[in-house]
């Protein structure tokens, strides 16, 4: 596992609070993430992973707290300002277009042109730059969104993050809904924006895919820091026992109880403690 | 993914979209052939079906009764689509953002009646009342716009009202008469009907126009091949707009033997020609291709979405407008029912059988073309024989539905082929 670079945070949050009328979402939240480190930002339904993603993205603005991006002050007051100062964020529905595509997608919004119209050839070139940086599986990038699978679009909606130069991309459960192989394809993508010098914040509810990618954990639970683990000195046991806020839960005993029966067949108990969880 | 180890380095030898081995690409002018019709196979229709469908037609009407094909005929023919064909450009516009425009009919209708009064009651020179009567239908298109973006009212219930609000408009802009008349001498109706474009220079247009599109799509070529991208084959560029060249050398050839290409054709023409760039070619073209295909993914893009709505509105009440010019133009008049009865309807079928999807975000501005060649044709036909509008109207509904049952088929191929 890779060690956490000693590098400054590329994006730090200290004391951030939300309030939604009578609901304290966050409560003295502190969240930083370093270049070309993964962060998993992991949590129970109703934790505020959505509202501190939110706000990390620009779409609420917190309450409370400061807010450093790249060693400076800043307030992250709309999308576009998150996008300027080089936050891109991958939303669970990725957002393409299924009629139009690879290239066009890509480009969506920020398309290329050349005396007013559309310089095809410019951004087709750049897209393979950009998908051959990610080592990306697409057999043709002149093939509609709709042919390609769940992994490739995935890959197009991070690639498409990717061309604003961020310093910080920040995946919304990019492997919920995918298959094995397409789950290991967007793990590899999201080492090699770590190996890019990227900060990743992955928000997950998958523990083996937390495991296998992040080199730090934080812990949300109902609104507060739960614990900041690092991957390499932990187990997915400590986590899910930080998420659910005890060290006896219902998944620990499950666990505990199978540990107890000697069984052969259970040999990966811990993954199956992982999936009752979810 | 890795690439094979290889002696030289691959990605110098192979152009960049070209390196997936799971790539089937055809080369040359035999896999053009090969991949076109794999393409058909697979769903892909683009307009295939309307061309077979034109062919069909213009066969069975031409053993029916010759007289169909004759030049004269023809040369007709081409006067008769323009004014619902050039409706038909705004309506595949609309129908690109997944939206509908019911008032195309009406709002021809009105622009008629505002040029006929303009002209003949006041006595305005052609070009201010045919400014004002566009201006009015952009108006039209702007307010459509302006609720829809305001309101989210669903463009099928603003267009309804609006189909009925305008054609008050134009009774009301009509006045007692009910019919004006324009002098067959005036310019408008001239221009319409009267003016044809000379032999000579309806050839060197073509020749022109097939110049430039080979040594565009060339150039093109060199500049992928530049940029280490595989380029289309000369041979093939060649052979596929030397045979459109082809098509448009006879067509000139054939009208020509009659009066020949009116300059109200080739406005059309060059109308669809110019939408189809715009389309597909710059960039409010593909915004508007991705809020037909995903609204919420080209708002996130950043494409200001409620602009795109407003311009397209705009645009296709604009060339609702033309097309009541031009109706009036051709006719010499208009009455309380111009741009009443079918127009409305043969303006989105003509859309539709042209191959342009009724659920946004596939379709091109040659459907508008193909699709009232298709109507006309078919209007023209039982004219020839003698047939009363009830057959036509029976006729083209088949024929509409037709179009939309193979619509809805080649999607559901694509789906299963992949290529939705």
């Amino acid at each position: 596992m890779t060690t956490t670079s000693p590098a400054q945070p590329v994006l730090s949050m200290t004391g951030i609070s939300k309030r939604f009328g009578a609901v304290q979402a966050l409560k003295d939240i502190d969240f930083d993430v370093r270049p070309g480190e993964v962060v998993a930002l992991v949590g129970d339904n109703g934790a505020g992973k959505s509202t501190l993603v939110k706000a990390i993205a620009g779409v609420y603005q917190p309450d409370e707290g400061h807010v450093t991006f790249d060693g400076a002050n800043v307030t992250i007051s709309s999308p576009a300002e998150a996008q300027r100062l080089g936050i891109a964020t991958v939303f669970q529905d990725l957002a393409l277009c299924d009629n139009l595509d690879v290239v066009a997608n890509l480009f969506l919004g920020s398309e290329v042109t050349s005396t007013g119209m559309l310089d095809e050839v410019a951004m087709e070139k750049e897209s393979w730059r950009l998908l051959r940086e990610l080592s990306a599986k697409i057999p043709s990038v002149r093939i509609p969104i709709a042919s390609l699978s769940g992994g490739q679009r995935q890959t197009v909606a991070i690639a498409r993050s990717l061309l604003g130069r961020p310093k910080v991309v920040m995946l919304d459960e990019p492997t919920a809904a995918l298959g094995v192989a397409q789950t290991a394809e967007v793990l590899n993508l999201v080492e090699r924006l770590r190996e890019n010098g990227l900060g990743v914040i992955l928000i997950s509810h998958n523990m083996s895919d937390v495991m296998a990618v992040a080199d730090r954990v934080v812990v949300l639970r109902l609104g507060r820091n739960n614990g900041e683990f690092r991957v390499a000195e932990t187990t997915s046991q400590e986590i899910i026992a930080a998420i659910t806020g005890a060290t006896t839960n219902a998944v620990s005993e499950r666990a505990a109880r199978r540990d107890a029966v000697p069984a052969a067949h259970l040999t990966d108990d811990q993954d199956h403690a992982t999936q009752e969880h979810q | 993914m890795s690439t094979p180890p290889t002696t030289t380095d691959p990605t110098m030898a192979i152009p960049a979209d070209r390196q997936d081995e799971r790539f089937l690409a055809d080369e040359g002018l035999a896999g053009w052939v090969k991949g076109s019709i794999s393409r058909l196979r697979s769903g892909d229709l683009g307009s295939l079906p309307v061309v077979i469908g034109l062919i069909l037609i213009w066969g069975v009407f031409f053993v029916l009764n010759d007289a169909f094909l004759s030049s004269r005929n023809l040369v007709n023919l081409t006067l008769q689509m323009v004014p619902t064909g050039t409706i038909a450009i705004g309506v595949v516009l609309v129908l690109l953002l997944g939206e509908i425009d019911l008032s195309v009919g009406s709002v021809s209708g009105l622009s008629g009646a505002v040029l006929a009064v303009g002209f003949v009651n006041h006595g305005w020179t052609s070009g201010m009342a045919v400014g004002l009567a566009l201006l009015v239908g952009v108006a039209i298109g702007v307010i459509y716009g302006l609720l829809f973006n305001r309101y989210g009212v669903p463009s099928f219930v603003i267009t309804l009202a609006g189909l009925l609000a305008v054609l008050g408009l134009q009774i009301k802009v009509l006045g007692k008469d009910g019919t004006i008349n324009l002098a067959f001498t005036s310019d408008i109706v001239q221009f319409a009907s009267q003016k044809f474009v000379p032999d000579a220079v309806a050839y060197a247009l073509v020749l022109l126009a097939v110049g430039a599109a080979i040594l565009a799509k060339l150039a093109q070529g060199r500049r992928r091949a530049a940029a280490g991208l595989s380029a289309v084959p000369p041979s093939v560029v060649l052979v596929r707009t030397g045979l459109l060249g082809l098509i448009l050398l006879l067509a000139v050839y054939i009208l020509g033997r009659d009066r020949g290409v009116s300059y109200m054709v080739l406005t059309f023409i060059a109308l669809v020609v110019l939408t189809d760039l715009l389309v597909r070619r710059t960039r409010w073209g593909r915004s508007v291709m991705a809020v037909g295909g995903n609204v919420e993914a080209a708002r996130r893009a950043g494409i200001n979405v409620k602009r795109i709505y407003l311009t397209v509105f705009a645009l296709s009440s604009f060339f609702a407008a033309l097309g009541g010019i031009f109706a009036a133009a051709r006719l010499a008049s208009v009455s309380q029912s111009s741009g009443g009865a079918d127009t409305n309807l043969n303006a989105i079928a003509a859309a539709v059988i042209g191959g342009t999807s009724l659920f946004g975000g596939r379709g091109s501005a040659y459907s508008a073309l193909l699709g009232i060649l298709v109507i006309q044709s078919i209007s023209n036909g039982l004219g020839l024989l003698s047939l009363d509008t009830s057959y036509r109207f029976m006729v083209t509904g088949g024929v509409l539905l037709l179009a939309v049952i193979i619509d809805s088929l080649s999607r559901r191929s694509r789906a299963a082929h992949g290529r939705a």
